[in-house]
């Protein structure tokens, strides 16, 4: 397989999505929710808290992270992983920003990365 | 042998540390007796501004409460204004004839603010600075609102300018020097001091001479008129020009007096019983009017009324502005002299200024604004009269920059003798501080306080007194003894709270900046919190950070743990109707919603809604008359009622009605975390009242109200905050409560926690007793109201945040591959 092989698709433009908050996108039978941080970077994770699957899109964005709405895990939408002491990682989706347009490869997640 | 009798005139700060020393020394020397011409106990004056700005209350600044004055044997006599005394048979009489005999008096009698004779100074309006009855005339006055204008733009003025400001009040200063604080600042630091005033929006005028005070028929302050023929509106003039001695007293009985009462280095008059202390004292051709030469004074008599043979030789003094956010320091003397040189150091982009003036190598006078830390070092060197000539090239850069000291703070604190004054308005040395932490096992900043009264009141000194806990004691201190609010800042909620309103802060990142948060955009603990405390305090300025908000605040939904929503109608005092009761099962049907329940707050809830069908829901629910019910506020949630008077042969009042009212008055506004009513219509309470937030327990003669309840992690029956006759009192007594929390609470934090908190006499004499602050609460609960009372469901059906409820993009399996 060659990891080179991008298959980028368009979700959105930047302005969608509110900055330090998430839009949803449901492709593959799933949800993958794009954030948006106070800076303009773009990130995206399937919508679902590896702790009891909830929805990461509404939880409240900081610092690049975001903090889960049901039991406040904290997850870095870098890389899907659970920060401070929970154990537990999101699929986290490449990331394309083109002038405002927003492109995610469903492809890979960073396993396949 | 029996004890002597003490007699003190005057019951201020000095007559008060004066007995602390002389209980200290010996307890049993002597029986004392006080007059105090003011109705009450020792308070703290020099924080009489902190109580103007509402930062402080008179409770947080009494220094000896009336247990003391029991514990001692001190007889205290309150509006006790003293007439006379009578040398040969040694006896005192006051005004409303109590008498008492002395072996030796102390006459402290203190000083009265200038009045200056200006036409018109006789009329109600007009107000001087000096003791609790004048701010509390103060306060009564920004109540009112309207334009205080300010004589005087030296430090009681300006104090008083700034708490007037933060009251609400229109504020103008009017100084007749060209610039602010000349006795202390040169132009060029008064004008910063003047551009600092003028940014709080307060209206300095400089080189402003008064004419005449300018009354309306009824015989109140109208305006104030200037020489150049000017008029400026006035609903209060404070006049704070100065203070002289208070020495007729000393006068009429025969005693030596020029300004004030003379007297020898032994704080003798010239009648050998009788001292005197404080403000109304001349020595050595000087009268003092801060606090710290007075408690040396106070030291020196109790000495020697314990037959000792102390002197008082005269005090270096020094001084800050008590201004939350402005940072002044002045020690010494700044009178311009050939013998005298400066150094000063301007940093205008950093907004700091220093200024040294020395003679013979010895620093006489500093003036510190911006940056003032090192203002106990140089007032040291001052009072050491150090020699300064080796470091005198970089003295102007303060102590750590003094032979290659590391910049670290606490090396500077630690290189400081045990007898440099760290607290100034307590007069507490470093030695003290120190020795009371390893005597009393102290941990943390409060312990200090408590022991010690350093940093205990206007606080400027606290980051010096944080440094010396280091110090003392290395690893084991834990500054974090104040929570902070989350792992971006070190300040604890109340800090925070404060801040905001002192430095008038309006916007989270404003905050985020001004704090010195650590973090870049703080965390999913701290923004909401800041975001309430925000739209609390600033109701009609802020702009609601949306993304701050927790989920459930932000679409107005409950979030459930399989990510669809629950959805909760208000319905009034939980009365309900057919119609009602029929859109909902039609919402019911047409959703395929999976739930429905009756809350425990007598309203129903829909369970399993998809979060993009919520605005079809509410669309339908506001088509039936409904409104949120804010079940997931971090707000006024339910007013529980029972049927009262309508239905129940029980029921001594409309307690549906009432419920009704009050949650018609009260939904929509946001508090610290949830808040939930009821009104039970008799002591039967089937409206379960007294585990409420806030409840009220209608009886025959009017109605209870209870508050602090809980039922849920914790459970707590209600506190009783007080009786009330009539529905409207009952009202504005809950709201007023309910405001309160809203400007004291923690994020979070329940009422029954913060009542515990604050305490509850405390509670019940703010809302039952002072029925000015509850009008004031009541009042900014309903300017508040006016921005809040909008509801969220109808909002987002007309469209807004339409992004919050649809996904950005549906991708077809095709375009994914």
């Amino acid at each position: 397989m060659n990891a080179e092989i991008r298959n980028w698709i368009q979700v959105g433009s930047l302005e969608d999505i509110p900055r330090q908050g998430a839009r949803c996108v449901k492709a593959r039978g799933m949800t993958v929710a794009v954030f948006r941080t106070a800076k303009d970077d773009v990130f995206a994770l399937e919508d679902k808290c590896p702790h009891n699957n909830g929805p990461l899109s509404q939880g409240i964005v900081h610092d690049g992270c975001v903090t889960c709405p049901l039991h406040n895990w904290v997850i870095s939408l870098e890389t899907g992983a659970a920060q401070g002491a929970d154990e537990g990682r999101t699929l986290a989706f490449p990331v394309r920003l083109e002038d405002s347009r927003i492109y995610i490869d469903l492809s890979h997640s960073h396993e396949a990365v | 042998m029996s004890k002597q009798k003490l007699v003190i005139v005057g019951n201020g700060m000095a007559p008060g540390r004066m007995l602390e020393y002389l209980f200290d020394r010996n307890p049993d020397a002597f029986e004392v007796t006080i007059f105090n011409a003011e109705p009450r106990v020792n308070y703290n004056r020099l924080m009489l501004s902190p109580v103007l700005s509402g930062e402080k209350t008179y409770e947080d600044i009494i220094t000896h409460g009336d247990d003391w004055y029991g514990e001692h044997g001190v007889t205290l006599h309150k509006s006790a204004r003293v007439r006379d005394i009578d040398r040969t048979a040694k006896t005192v009489i006051s005004e409303n004839g109590v008498t008492a005999t002395y072996d030796k008096l102390v006459i402290a009698t203190g000083s009265d603010p200038f009045i200056i004779p200006l036409p018109g100074k006789d009329l109600d309006g007009v107000l001087t600075y000096r003791d609790l009855d004048d701010v509390e005339r103060m306060l009564e006055a920004a109540r009112r609102g309207g334009r205080a204008v300010v004589i005087g733009g030296g430090l009681l003025g300006l104090e008083a300018a700034a708490g007037l400001k933060m009251q609400g009040m229109d504020v103008t200063v009017l100084h007749l020097m060209p610039t602010l604080m000349e006795r202390q600042l040169d132009p060029a630091a008064g004008f910063l001091l003047e551009e600092e005033f003028k940014r709080r929006g307060i209206d300095v005028r400089t080189k402003a001479n008064s004419h005449e005070i300018v009354g309306d028929e009824a015989g109140r302050v109208k305006a104030i008129r200037l020489d150049d023929g000017s008029q400026i509106d006035a609903s209060i003039v404070v006049m704070a020009v100065g203070i002289r001695p208070s020495a007729e007293l000393a006068r009429t009985v025969g005693l030596n007096v020029n300004r004030g009462v003379l007297v020898g280095d032994d704080m003798r008059t010239s009648d050998e019983d009788i001292f005197a202390l404080g403000e109304c004292v001349e020595h050595r051709s000087m009268c003092y009017g801060l606090v710290a030469p007075l408690y040396e004074m106070a030291g020196v008599i109790a000495e020697n009324l314990l037959e000792g043979s102390a002197e008082y030789t005269g005090s270096a003094t020094a001084t800050k502005l008590k201004v939350t956010g402005v940072d002044l320091y002045s020690a010494g003397d700044f009178v311009e002299g050939k013998d005298r040189e400066e150094i000063v150091l301007r940093d205008a982009s950093a907004g700091v200024y220093k200024r040294l003036v020395l003679r013979d190598n010895v620093i006489v006078g500093a003036v510190l604004y911006g940056e003032t830390s090192d203002g106990p070092w140089f007032f040291d060197l001052i009072k050491k009269k150090t020699d300064v000539s080796e470091m005198r090239e970089t003295l102007i850069f303060g102590q750590a920059y003094q032979g290659g000291a590391p910049l670290d703070p606490t090396v500077a604190v630690a290189a400081l003798p045990d007898d440099a004054e760290i607290c100034g308005c307590n007069g507490i040395c470093k030695g003290q501080i120190v020795s009371a932490i390893a005597e009393k096992g102290l941990t943390n900043l409060d312990g200090v306080r408590a022991h010690t009264k350093a940093s205990a009141s206007c606080g400027t000194c606290t980051g010096l007194v944080e440094q010396l806990l280091q110090v003392t004691l290395g690893e084991a201190y834990n500054p974090a003894a104040v929570t902070p609010m989350c792992g971006c800042t070190h300040l604890g909620h109340n800090d925070v709270r404060r801040l905001i309103k002192s430095n008038e802060l309006k916007t989270i990142p404003a905050v985020m900046q001004e704090l010195e948060w650590t973090s870049s955009g703080g965390c999913a603990k701290c923004r909401p919190a800041l975001n309430y405390y925000l739209v609390s305090d600033w109701p009609d300025e802020y702009a609601d950070d949306y993304q701050s908000r927790f989920i459930n605040e932000r679409v107005h939904a409950n979030i459930q743990k399989d990510g669809t929503y629950s959805v909760v109608p208000r319905m009034w005092g939980g009365m309900t109707s057919s119609k009602e009761l029929r859109a909902i099962a039609d919402v019911v049907d047409k959703f395929n919603i999976p739930a429905v329940k009756c809350t425990g707050g007598q309203r129903i809830d829909m369970l399993g809604i998809k979060k993009e069908d919520l605005p079809a829901v509410w669309a339908d629910l506001g088509k039936a008359g409904f409104v949120s019910g804010q079940a997931y506020a971090k707000g006024l949630r339910t007013v529980k009622t029972c049927v009262g008077t309508d239905w129940c042969r029980f029921g001594t009042q409309d307690s549906t009605g009432l419920g009704i009212k009050i949650e018609k008055f009260m939904w929509g506004s946001w508090t610290p975390a949830k808040l939930k009513l009821a009104v039970s219509g008799c002591p039967r309470n089937c409206a379960e009242a007294t585990c409420k937030d806030i409840g009220i327990i209608c009886v025959d003669s009017g109605f209870e109200i209870h508050f602090a309840g809980a039922a849920g992690l914790d459970i707590k029956g209600t506190e009783v905050l007080g009786q009330v006759k009539t529905e409207e009192e009952a009202l504005e007594h809950v709201v007023a409560l309910a405001q309160m929390y809203r400007e004291q609470g923690h994020y979070l934090e329940r009422i029954y926690k913060w009542a515990k908190r604050i305490g509850y006499d405390e509670i019940r004499r703010q809302i039952m007793d002072d029925a000015g602050k509850r009008t004031a609460y009541f009042d900014r609960f309903v300017h508040s109201q006016k921005f809040a009372q909008i509801d969220p469901w109808s909002e987002r059906v007309s469209g807004k945040d339409k992004h919050e409820f649809n996904p950005m993009a549906v991708l077809s399996q095709e375009a994914a591959e």
